[in-house]
């Protein structure tokens, strides 16, 4: 039904509208081509027997009313096949990396349907990602969706960049299995020429582009694009992990972007807005690319989503942070004032959290001793936290002595256990090491989260038994 | 909806415009609620607005393709749900639609246009007659048991609707749900399966007042803020704050006899976390598996956002048929932010005029709908039946001030308030004992004279006053530090500590602590309480206050929660406290 229209008669933002006479399916793809021949793709965001609007993604500078549109009679399709390893797409999924067309094996609607509840595996698998702020205290579990809450300026890429390079699962490694492989994917929105630079620099660098599939929408590309540029993405990891047995690891930046581009198309339609001009629907819209995350019994591979957004005034109640952190299995909050102390990564642990760490660590997992080790940890510095904000008042000298050793172990912790840099991979039992080694700075008394038993084995009395310890 | 009957309008229709899961249809005869199928692929949805020849359809499913001019089918019945055996143990959608079916039938993702009755047709159940021919019966009344699960005995009862009269003929053995067990002599049939609009509440006869408290095995939530069989209670808080764990103890460890789980606009990781657990965990009263007395219904966060919309209806309607059993129920509904936000959207995409931050005017009135369908009840058939409806609530940026946090408190009597600050320095259950409350706590009193302890009123009282004796403290510690403080007063933060930590404090993940029973939540309160009581007299008798709390046996006071002999444990250590604190004097 490839029936041509010339009848826009609305052309508005994003946002074209046409009379038709023929009924058009929501969601279907459209072909815009204007006078001098360029050619737009877009997709219908309301159909009704009169007329259409229809959403452009490459932006509507240089149509007019003379322009055709072409309606393809499908909805949006990413092609598939593993072959789009290695590759750089733009944003709405072209190859622009100069190599050859894609020859897909399967077409599918990126929109994505939702998996079956009872069809899900639940996630437990251990992802050591080398990162003790992560591994010790906030651990990422395969098949979880956990985002990255930064601001502007601050290091996120950085971090995102490190845990795509040493994600690793040890067991697997231990074992000699032959498991499935780990691939990354990564679908930019809305990042700078500069940034852009940076992942791809470090991807050629460490060889990961060969295993990476890269999804580019930049700064300066239409915003409209981005909205679906996600969807490509997670379409393309959903192949991957459930048909070609991956471990995909799904690197989305910046979400803020894309929330951006929502409330735009919203604006254009003249929706009635939400909180602060954001679509009312932008909870079930996030959903529906977070929810994409996970496992399915029976099947190899796994959707692993680290979503970055920057938080607009470091506000974490804005609602791109809000409404992300009621869907996400947890965050990780990167800080601005460890990062101005050069602490790298420059991760808060205090308000950070996993909530798929309890099922995913332990004995089998991890290591006995990991859940209440964090568990201790985080009440410590929570502790230590607090009493800097008296220490600031009363000075050093009017606290007790127990009170002075969780202020030093507060500054120890930063210093020692999230500060690593960003090219410094600990094994998981080092980062418990250091955990303990800084805990053992604590009266035994004070270890109430832990059980006996394991402070008997792993406590370090003092300096000559600390150097025995950690040599075996 | 007299405008149907106007003009040449028949039951099929045809689709006009589509807009998200919003779609309106022209020359469609039908009534407000009327569910309907749209389109080419038979998508379910159900009527919410008619004007003039116009008739605005929710869809429950993806409309992705949906064109105008394709049909649009009247089903001519409101949204219902299927009632009757095998509902407990199975896992539904916000439509009632069973997942593990729909798996079996598209595959691991929710295609769409499928249709799968609540309730399996096929399958037979062993109905033993509780009548017998000549006896009178009316609606709501016994007329058998089906023993549906391990745990559970389904009674079949006359649905609502019917006349009633004598019963004329009554068979006894294996039917399917839709055959008749049982004839009366005015003509009507009973089977096994009734069906139930979901957004009218089934009858009774009368709302009473509860006196019985909710067991939780929770000690914050027995001990402090208890909520009774019959009582509506909320849980508020932001992300992180636990909230989901909360439920999912409450769901596993509550002494109803049915549980109604529904995950309302959640994620699909924790539903499938119930789905794995559950089937593996013991019910502590009887040591069934406790899957048999439970009903889940999961609406995913990216499934459509109609069927979010009505999973709370789903899942109160099947609660009142087994409150009309004479079960007591605990529905746990998570969350209703998301119900309420569902109804947003569609609000939304209808262009109402919003109310409070977009939020359809009728947002208060749909809250109490729901809760009030909750409560203790005197059934048609006599019995009595309960539903404890527990919501959580998710405020955004954590603001209590918002609409949903408001009008919910406005209506629910127990009041949980989840602090982030807590759940950061892991203290779990993260529930603020300072600003949470309870209005049950008078009217449950006699119950906790009677089956626990008849001091148990006065210690409770006794640990918040302490409590709250903290609160007031902290502000000044704040400022001057605790050594500043008087000894007398530095040593009720000492106890204040052991209170918030060795008592209030629960860990879900433990074995032992996992549930605490109310015996136990007693006798714990009572060391502390022992622990006060002889530290001060030690301070009275000149010992100063380092050294008292220095004593060796004090912090045996944190490891109360994880014994399993709690009993012999508590007193022991009672025993070690006084002799060494009387040491020192």
């Amino acid at each position: 039904m490839q029936k041509e229209y010339k009848t826009i008669t609305e052309i508005s933002g994003p946002l074209v509208f046409a009379d038709i006479d023929e009924p058009v399916g929501y969601d279907e793809m459209v072909e815009i081509e204007t006078p001098n021949g360029d050619v737009r793709r877009g997709q219908v965001l309301e159909s009704t027997s009169e007329f259409v609007a229809i959403q452009v993604f490459e932006g509507t500078s240089g149509i007019d009313r003379d322009s055709s549109v072409r309606f393809l009679g499908e909805t949006l399709q990413m092609p598939l096949t593993e072959e789009l390893l290695g590759r750089v797409l733009s944003g709405s999924g072209e190859p622009i990396d100069g190599g050859p067309e894609i020859e897909p094996d399967e077409e599918r609607e990126i929109v994505g349907a939702a998996i079956n509840p009872t069809a899900r595996e639940y996630p437990q698998e251990f992802i050591q990602t080398g990162v003790s702020a992560i591994d010790g205290m906030n651990t990422l579990i395969r098949g979880q969706k956990l985002p990255i809450f930064s601001g502007s300026g601050l290091p996120h890429n950085d971090l995102a960049l490190q845990i795509a390079r040493q994600a690793s699962v040890p067991e697997e490694e231990q074992e000699g299995e032959e498991g499935s492989e780990f691939a990354v994917i990564f679908g930019a929105m809305g990042i700078t020429q500069e940034e852009a630079n940076e992942f791809m620099d470090d991807f050629e660098r460490t060889g990961a582009l060969e295993r990476s599939v890269v999804f580019m929408n930049l700064a300066d590309d239409p915003a409209v694009e981005r909205t679906v540029t996600p969807r490509m993405a997670l379409t393309t990891a959903e192949y991957l992990a459930f048909e070609e047995d991956y471990h995909v690891l799904v690197i989305l930046t910046d979400m803020t972007n894309y929330c951006e581009a929502l409330r735009e198309i919203g604006a254009a339609r003249e929706e009635v807005p939400g909180r602060r001009g954001y679509p009312g629907y932008m909870y079930t819209d996030l959903a529906q690319l977070y929810e994409r995350a996970g496992r399915i019994e029976g099947r190899e591979g796994s959707v692993t989503q680290i979503p970055i957004l920057t938080m607009p005034g470091d506000d974490d109640t804005h609602p791109i942070p809000d409404l992300t952190g009621y869907i996400t299995e947890g965050q990780i909050y990167i800080d601005r004032d460890l990062n101005s102390q050069g602490i790298e990564p420059p991760v808060n642990v205090l308000p950070s959290l996993s909530r798929l760490m309890d099922d995913g660590i332990g004995e089998g997992f991890t290591r006995e001793d990991h859940a209440d080790v964090s568990d201790q940890a985080y009440a410590a510095y929570a502790e230590g936290e607090d009493l800097r904000d008296l220490v600031n008042i009363v000075g050093r000298e009017a606290l007790s002595e127990l009170d002075n050793k969780y202020l030093d172990f507060a500054d120890a912790f930063e210093e020692e256990f999230v500060q690593q840099g960003h090219d410094t991979n600990r094994s998981v039992d080092e980062t418990l090491d250091i955990g303990w080694e800084l805990l053992s700075g604590l009266p035994k008394e004070a270890l109430n989260r832990i059980d006996e038993d394991l402070i008997e084995e792993y406590y370090v009395e003092d300096e000559s038994e600390e150097v025995a310890q950690t040599a075996d | 909806m007299s405008q149907a009957t106007a003009s040449e309008t028949t039951d099929e229709g045809v689709i006009e415009s589509v807009s998200g899961p919003v779609v309106t249809a022209t020359d469609l005869g039908a009534r407000m609620n009327d569910v309907v199928y749209v389109g080419e692929e038979g998508l379910m949805g159900e009527v919410i607005e008619i004007e003039g020849n116009i008739t605005t359809i929710q869809v429950y499913e993806e409309t992705s393709d949906v064109a105008p001019g394709e049909p649009v089918e009247n089903t001519g019945e409101p949204l219902s749900v299927d009632l009757g055996p095998g509902m407990l143990d199975s896992i539904y959608d916000g439509v009632q639609r069973p997942l593990d079916v729909l798996e079996e039938k598209m595959g691991a993702f929710l295609d769409r246009g499928v249709d799968a009755p609540g309730i399996d047709l096929e399958k037979t159940w062993e109905f033993n007659p509780d009548v017998e021919v000549g006896d009178e019966v009316t609606p709501g009344d016994v007329v058998g048991i089906v023993p549906e699960t391990e745990s559970i005995d389904h009674k079949v009862l006359v649905p609502p609707g019917y006349e009633g009269g004598a019963v004329a003929a009554v068979e006894s053995g294996s039917f399917t749900v839709d055959e008749a067990v049982v004839e009366l002599e005015n003509g009507e049939e009973i089977a096994m399966r009734q069906e139930w609009p979901v957004r009218e509440p089934r009858p009774t006869v009368e709302k009473e007042t509860p006196t019985t408290p909710l067991i939780s095995g929770q000690r914050i939530l027995d001990g402090l803020f208890p909520i009774a069989k019959g009582g509506t209670a909320a849980i508020p808080g932001p992300f992180g704050s636990g909230k989901t764990v909360t439920q999912h103890q409450l769901a596993k460890w509550a002494d109803a006899d049915i549980v109604v789980y529904v995950g309302c606009g959640e994620r699909g990781n924790e539903m499938t976390e119930v789905i794995e657990d559950f089937p593996e965990l013991e019910d502590p009263k009887t040591g069934k598996p406790l899957m048999s007395r439970t009903c889940l219904i999961a609406n995913t966060s990216n499934m459509p956002v109609a069927a979010r919309e009505s999973c709370v209806y789903t899942g109160i309607t099947i609660a009142e048929y087994y409150r009309d059993m004479g079960y007591d129920v605990a529905l746990m509904a998570d969350s209703t932010s998301r119900w309420a936000e569902a109804m947003r959207e569609i609000s939304s995409r209808l262009e109402e005029m919003p109310g409070e931050e977009g939020y359809p005017a009728y947002l208060a009135a749909r809250l109490s709908e729901f809760y009030e369908r909750a409560g203790k009840f005197q059934n048609l058939n006599g019995s009595e039946g309960s539903i404890s409806a527990i919501g959580a609530v998710s405020p955004p940026g954590g603001d209590f001030s918002e609409p949903v946090t408001q009008n919910t408190l406005r209506i629910v009597k127990c009041f949980w308030a989840l602090d982030a600050d807590l759940a950061e320095r892991r203290h779990f259950p993260s529930i603020n004992w300072n600003e949470s409350y309870s209005l049950y706590t008078e009217q449950l009193d006699p119950w906790w004279r009677e089956n626990v302890d008849e001091e148990y009123p006065e210690v409770r009282q006794w640990a918040v006053d302490v409590l709250d004796e903290e609160s007031e403290l902290q502000e000044i510690v704040q400022l001057v530090g605790k050594d500043a403080l008087p000894d007398d007063q530095q040593l009720t933060l000492e106890v204040a500590r052991y209170i918030r930590e060795g008592w209030l404090q629960q860990n879900a993940f433990h074995d032992v602590d996992t549930y605490c029973e109310p015996e136990k939540t007693y006798l714990m309160l009572t060391a502390i309480q022992h622990f006060n009581e002889e530290a001060f007299e030690a301070l009275e008798a000149g010992v100063p206050v380092e050294e008292i709390v220095d004593v060796e046996a004090i912090p045996r006071l944190n490891r109360m929660n994880t014994q399993e002999d709690y009993e012999a444990y508590i007193e022991e250590l009672k025993d070690d406290v006084a002799e060494q604190l009387r040491e020192r004097y």
